[in-house]
């Protein structure tokens, strides 16, 4: 019997593990997902909480319902996998021996990793949206807040979802609107990038967007630490941005077994082929979703589309065959613009988001790097279709690969850039 | 794609000025490109971007700040003060690398 350990049952894991167990023959292969809790998170759902739109109940499930038969669910915390042993050993003591290892432990928020933000301001006048607790906390702040400066900010790239920073910020101006009191407050985006919107076409189209909506942009700030009794971030080349609440995104980092196990990157993340996900170092080890170094978007859409190449590349590998699908870096995300409108953007490791229609040429129906009641009604429907149809494996009839049938090539894009 | 001469060189670049072509890249280049920000070179200058240099091929993408201080050695605050105010963008564009990324 051979042992494929999948470690993560977040989107990535689960959708291998749905698709994996009904290729893999059931004589031949056990399947186990190890994962320390049994709560699955519709994490795209975070973004709404702050402003009441989501409940609890209507963005966590339990992850083992979602497994399909034959696979084994493991709970644990990994302590470190041995790559010589072929073993990942759990903080329990339990050994769990590998053939094959899948690390899908995605990327987590580390406020930790910034002096100051973890202090005692953090979760009074600090907060975070990329925890379920966060977005809680961050909605009864905002329910209080009346007036003063609100500042959005960004500690440092990559993280995950990299438009919902500016999706809450104009989800924030919106609903401060909403409430009457938005000429009482100072919106503030502080970024580590050059700009909010940094691919050209986007820019050229959505540069607006934040100086409409009256919000300052601060570029280039790379946050050093945060100053909690003043209410500051300050710099490392020494700005300061004083605030009254601060809604930051902490450093991603992946998870620590991956540093420990000697696997990762300076951030944890576990360098593989960007084509098929295997480890740069190990035949029997893949990094799937956010777990990975892959330079495309930490979202779930890439999770997706990249299990879909992942799945096929696997079987042909444990054939002992050359891997035939390259995953082309994918991703589309809906942007919430506020008003109950939204964005649509398309694009992969080589082309950047660029307008037009999605999926179908002309028909759409979704306008893309556009905002439209759509593409809002899209992103709200896409929860229904995350429970029931993607983390089941059930096929979405969206193309794995991107596809630029729709698409507007302006003539003046630069061309992709040669790795 | 648009192109530039730089010290007799003709070099691709995207609409920013940032070199397009990794192989078109050379150290004389490099210093001339230092130049153009205002950056005289010297052995600190160098050791960062030889080291986004070496890094790139392997991963396809510019080092970010913390990896050239955590892998390449040079910490954080030490590459705002070698290149001022803007360290990520300013070693990328003399290195001839693509810009830091942003998704949109």
């Amino acid at each position: 019997m051979k042992h494929l350990v999948i470690l993560g049952g977040g989107t990535a894991g689960t959708m291998i593990a749905n698709k994996l167990r009904h290729r893999l023959d059931r004589t031949e292969w056990r399947i186990a997902v190890v994962d320390r809790d049994d709560e699955h998170h519709y994490q795209p759902g975070y973004l709404f909480v702050p402003f009441g739109g989501y409940t609890h109940e209507q963005v966590v499930r339990s992850r083992h319902t979602f497994l399909p038969d034959g696979v084994d669910f493991v709970f644990g915390s990994v302590d470190e996998i041995d790559t010589g042993e072929n073993v990942v050993r759990l903080d329990s003591g339990r050994a769990l021996p590998y053939d094959q290892l899948v690390i899908a432990t995605g990327s987590t928020p580390r406020p930790d990793q910034t002096p100051g933000m973890l202090g005692p301001e953090w979760r009074r006048s600090i907060f975070d949206f990329y925890t379920l607790e966060g977005a809680e906390a961050l909605a009864d702040a905002l329910a209080r807040f009346d007036g003063g400066r609100l500042v959005v900010h960004v500690t440092e790239m990559p993280i995950k979802c990299p438009v919902a920073p500016l999706e809450f910020t104009f989800l924030v101006e919106a609903w401060l609107r909403e409430r009457g009191i938005r000429d009482q407050v100072e919106l503030v985006f502080v970024t580590p990038l050059d700009g909010a919107f940094t691919k050209p076409v986007a820019s050229a189209h959505l540069g607006g967007m934040l100086d409409e909506r009256k919000v300052h942009v601060e570029t280039d700030f790379l946050v050093e630490r945060i100053d909690s009794e003043r209410k500051v971030l300050v710099s490392y080349d020494d700005r300061e941005v004083p605030f009254d609440l601060l809604v930051t995104v902490p450093l991603n980092m992946g998870a620590d077994f991956v540093a420990r196990s000697g696997l990762g990157d300076e951030l944890n993340y576990v360098p593989v082929d960007k084509h098929t996900q295997l480890s740069t170092e190990f035949d029997n080890i893949f990094a799937i979703g956010d777990a990975s170094d892959i330079p495309a978007s930490k979202a779930g859409s890439v999770a997706h589309f990249s299990v879909e190449i992942f799945v096929d590349n696997f079987l042909q590998h444990i054939a002992g065959r050359p891997m035939t699908g390259a995953f082309d870096g994918h991703a589309n995300c809906f942007v919430e613009s506020g008003d109950d409108k939204a964005l649509l953007i398309d694009f992969n490791y080589d082309t950047e988001p660029l307008t037009g229609k999605y999926p179908l040429p002309v028909v759409g129906p979704m306008d893309l790097l556009k905002e439209t009641r759509a593409n809002h009604l899209g992103k709200l429907a896409f929860r229904w279709i995350y429970w029931n149809v993607l983390l089941p494996g059930r096929p979405v009839p969206l193309p794995a690969l991107m596809s630029m049938a729709g698409k507007h090539v302006p003539t003046t894009a630069p061309e992709k850039q040669e790795a | 794609m648009p192109t530039t001469t730089i010290d007799n060189h003709e070099i691709h670049v995207d609409d920013e000025g940032f070199m397009t072509q990794y192989d078109e890249w050379t150290e004389d280049l490099g210093t001339v490109l230092a130049a153009q920000i205002g950056i005289e070179m010297s052995d600190e200058h160098w050791k960062a971007i030889r080291f986004l240099r070496s890094d790139f091929p392997e991963h396809g993408e510019t080092a970010t700040l913390r990896r050239v201080a955590t892998v390449g050695g040079i910490p954080t605050k030490q590459l705002f003060t070698l290149f001022p105010k803007k360290p990520a963008k300013k070693m990328a564009y003399v290195a001839g690398l693509p810009k830091p990324r942003g998704c949109v």
